[in-house]
């Protein structure tokens, strides 16, 4: 039949579907501890500890999220359209060109507030030139963009490489990164926001990209379900032959669809580099667009989704952190399998345990309306 | 009465609000053939989903044999003997056809014994039942009729003895169609019992023994066959009397609209699907090309329609030139009065996943009308939406209902409604009414009648004979490419089905 499955309540799909997936993945990943040698609920509890206990951990879990949201809603858009960009990577990574030289030119005497606009303009131009070409190979000559994208990644690496070596690099310094910038440069940490809530941000760098990523998700939405681009993206989509029987362009919507995603992954670069650090280092990226991937996958490409994914990547970054400084014999490396686990049973597996929920609640609510037959007889 | 192969008791099924099947008692007698008529959206496909084990019943008894039996997934019923055969086939279309057959039923780790096993087995079954199909063909070589044949191989290999089959000559030619039943009747000499799902009445009255008439998840009645009628089966499906043909006036044929010359299609391997087709289109006139599914027909609405790009000839919409080999854009032929109903509504027509609002304004969606700012007026799109669903008789009545909820009559419908609502010139229509229940046949009919009077040029494409010749006003013969013949609809079915044949070889005799 069309449809293997039954169709489930809202709060089912999208609340405990997730739900049970993302407890299997810990309860595997508590294995793992165990298997190490240490506690799963001590690591646990330095996990939610670490990104939630105090202002200050709240603000790195949401300075990492911001970063993911970005990552994340670049992967949705391209999905959208049937495209699947593995280059939001290479994309972020090149778009840091973009804020760099907005900073570097206006950080001396321009406030935050005039620098920021020009250094998105920046990430979104260059993160749009950058998945360009793969959306361009592909509209025109059928490369895969799966293929190009990755591609795109190693050449973006060496490009930044050789940016920061030769380009950008002050003279006489010994460390690949540009000159720190000046208070034009950097970005306002969002005290007040934590304050509402009777927190300190302390030293966290949670700053008002985040409120750019929130309004990059509502332009999402908007885009995806209420343009007419967002309309020809989804047909393309769903039915590249329904879309060249509508008269879409299927060549123009690939290309215009990657410019959005690379401008979208382009945007990451500002939160790290305004944000943290006030100059742009090598490697800032640290695999953020990859994990994008997995955020769209888990919130199913709308940003409702994509929000929450992108603050549980966050905590798995922050809490993970926290247990390889609390946990010495628990690494970094531990937390990269966390976060396989959880990309494994929440993206790849995501239909696992499907059958066996959906067996149980129409059990459930099978029983529930036959209860009320009865009392109502 | 006989002995009972199938009973089922008080069926009772419930998808959410809709209530597909109501407490629904069936008997189906051993070694008959049983057919099931209803509407789309009647509750057949479920009834026989509960049947095969795709859907467990909310309540009720389904007895094989005389031994109840609880069937709780597919398996359960390929053990009782009861065996399906899709209207969509459940073939692996790169694999051949004894791969096909052995398929979850290999029986070993190691191939070479089951291989053996089955290429024996599909000789007794070949004998057996004049089944006869190359076991060593890939499956996407073959003509539709032998995957269908294929289908029912899987079924007979799997030991059933009741055989389901939905909407079986869907997909079939005249002449597929007739080789069926002609293995249909083989199959129940043999003793076998088969359930027959249709909306064809014809159908029903020439192959089965019994029939039952389903209506808005309810088993209204069942008949003898010798001793009904199609006028009184219609009836019974609809609820209310039904024409099966159309009232058809005079055409008044006008200027030409659309002009066709020298046309010439090639698919994607270099085939030559269009040979050198000319013809004219006039207002007010449904010009019919009948022609055996794939000789072309396909290529040519697509080429018309600016989907697929011609090799060469002319193409004049309204007296202005279509750029058929180069770049023509549908969505601007749209703009100059051309509607196109698709063949295949599923893949082209419609996006399933949309909700029917959306899938309303495809085409069209560069309207300014549906246009607010720079963003979607999706108030404006839902009432026009709503608007079609009014006119159009749509149900459910739910523009936000996701299309693949709709069954096949509706999502017509859907299609219908938003290429005729534009006003256009020129209506090309490729198979109104596949997979379409009779209630909605008659509607998109007449609605097509209506477009001719009202002075559109129409352009049908059928595999239904029939229908060529209920609406036509002139009909055109394609086969092998070319246009071979032009009748009146009044020609005789033996005239038109030679020269659908290819008048100097039959095609039958190729199988």
């Amino acid at each position: 039949m069309s449809t293997p499955y039954a169709k489930l309540p809202g709060w089912v799909e999208y609340g405990l579907i997730p739900l049970v997936n993302l407890v299997v993945a810990f309860a595997v990943a508590g294995l793992v501890v165990l298997l190490v040698g240490e506690s799963p609920l001590e690591a646990a509890y330095h996990m939610v500890n670490g990104a939630f206990g105090r202002g200050e951990y709240i603000g790195f879990t949401l300075y990492y999220a911001t970063t993911f949201i970005f990552t994340g809603l670049a992967v949705a858009v391209a999905f959208h359209a049937g495209l699947f960009n593995i280059g939001g990577e290479g994309q972020a990574y090149v778009a840091g060109i973009g804020v760099a030289l907005a900073c570097l030119w206006l950080d001396r005497f321009m406030p935050w507030y005039v620098v920021f606009p020009v250094a998105i303009l920046g990430a979104s131009l260059f993160g749009a030139a950058w998945a360009f070409l793969p959306g361009w190979f592909q509209a025109k000559r059928g490369s895969h963009i799966v293929i190009t994208t990755i591609m795109f990644n190693f050449i973006a690496a060496s490009l930044m490489n050789y940016m920061l070596n030769r380009v950008l690099k002050p003279l006489g310094s010994m460390s690949l990164e540009t000159r720190t910038f000046e208070a034009g440069g950097q970005l306002p940490r969002l005290d007040w926001l934590m304050s509402i809530f009777g927190l300190s941000v302390g030293t966290a760098p949670f700053n008002v990209t985040f409120l750019l990523a929130l309004a990059a998700s509502f332009g999402v939405w908007v885009l995806i379900w209420r343009t007419k681009l967002g309309y020809e993206m989804r047909t393309m989509g769903h039915s590249p032959s329904a879309a060249r029987y509508a008269g879409i362009k299927e060549a123009r919507i690939i290309v215009i669809t990657m410019m959005i995603s690379g401008a979208l992954a382009g945007m990451m670069a500002l939160n790290p580099i305004m944000g943290e650090t006030y100059r742009m280092q090598l490697d800032f990226v640290q695999g953020a667009g990859f994990v994008g991937i997995a955020v769209a996958l888990m919130g199913r490409s709308h940003p409702a989704g994509i929000i929450p994914a992108a603050i549980l990547f966050g905590v798995l970054y922050q809490g993970g952190a926290e247990i390889a400084f609390e946990m010495p014999s628990i690494s970094r490396d531990m937390i990269v399998i966390i976060q396989g686990l959880v990309i494994l049973f929440a993206g790849a597996l995501e239909h696992m345990f499907r059958p066996a929920i959906t067996r149980a609640v129409l059990a459930f609510s099978g029983r529930g309306r036959t209860q009320a037959a009865v009392k109502g007889a | 009465m006989g002995e009972l192969a199938i009973e089922l008791k008080g069926i009772d099924k419930s998808f959410g609000l809709v209530h597909a099947n109501k407490d629904i008692n069936l008997k189906v007698r051993k070694g008959t053939i049983h057919g099931i008529i209803g509407e789309n959206g009647a509750g057949k496909s479920t009834l026989m989903s509960i049947l095969y084990g795709f859907y467990q019943a909310d309540r009720g008894e389904i007895l094989v044999d005389g031994r109840a039996i609880d069937i709780r997934d597919p398996n359960t019923a390929i053990t009782a003997g009861i065996g399906m055969v899709h209207q969509h086939f459940m073939l692996v279309e790169n694999f051949t056809v004894l791969e096909n057959v052995m398929l979850g039923a290999e029986e070993s780790w190691i191939l070479n014994a089951g291989i053996s096993k089955a290429r024996a087995e599909l000789k007794r079954l070949e004998r057996e039942y004049a089944l006869d199909v190359n076991p060593d063909a890939v499956i996407e070589e073959l003509p539709v009729g032998l995957q269908q044949r294929v289908e029912i191989l899987k079924a007979l290999y799997r030991k059933a003895d009741i055989l389901i089959l939905d909407e079986p000559t869907g997909v079939l030619t005249p002449a597929e169609a007739d080789h069926l039943f002609r293995i249909l009747e083989q199959l129940k000499a043999q003793g076998k019992t088969i359930i027959l799902i249709t909306h064809k009445l014809r159908e029903i009255m020439a192959i089965t023994d019994e029939v039952s008439v389903m209506r808005r998840g309810e088993m209204v009645a069942t008949r003898e066959t010798a001793k009904t009628s199609v006028e009184e089966l219609a009836e019974l499906m609809v609820g209310r009397r039904v024409l099966l043909r159309v009232e058809k006036g005079e055409a008044h044929p006008g200027d030409v609209k659309l002009s066709v010359k020298n046309l010439t299609v090639r698919d994607s391997r270099g085939v030559t699907m269009v040979d050198d087709v000319s013809f004219e289109l006039r207002a007010g006139e449904i010009v019919g090309i009948a022609g055996v599914a794939g000789n072309g027909q396909s290529e040519l609405l697509e080429a018309i329609s600016g989907i697929r790009r011609a090799v060469s000839g002319n193409v004049h919409l309204g007296g202005e030139a279509i750029d058929v080999t180069g770049h023509a854009d549908p969505a601007e032929l749209r703009r100059r009065g051309l509607a196109h109903v698709p063949e295949d509504r599923h893949h082209v027509g419609l996006v399933l996943k949309f909700e029917e609002s959306e899938n309303a304004i495809l085409g069209y969606h560069d309207d300014p009308k549906y246009r607010k700012g720079f963003v979607l007026d999706i108030d404006a799109i839902r009432a026009d939406a709503e608007a079609n669903i009014q006119k159009y008789d749509i149900r459910p009545p739910n523009a936000r209902l996701k299309t693949a909820n709709f069954s096949g009559g509706n999502q017509q419908k859907i299609v219908l409604a938003r290429e005729m609502e534009r006003d256009p010139d020129v209506l090309i229509i490729g198979q109104p009414t596949r997979g379409v229940d009779v209630g909605a046949i008659e509607f998109i009919h007449k609605r097509i009648i209506e477009m001719r009077d009202q002075g559109k040029a129409v352009l049908l494409v059928s595999v239904e004979l029939d229908e060529i010749r209920a609406l036509s006003d002139r009909i055109l013969v394609m086969f092998a490419g070319r246009v071979v013949g032009e009748r009146k609809p009044d020609a005789s079915e033996g005239d038109l089905g030679l020269l659908m044949a290819g008048v100097e070889g039959p095609k039958e005799a190729a199988e």
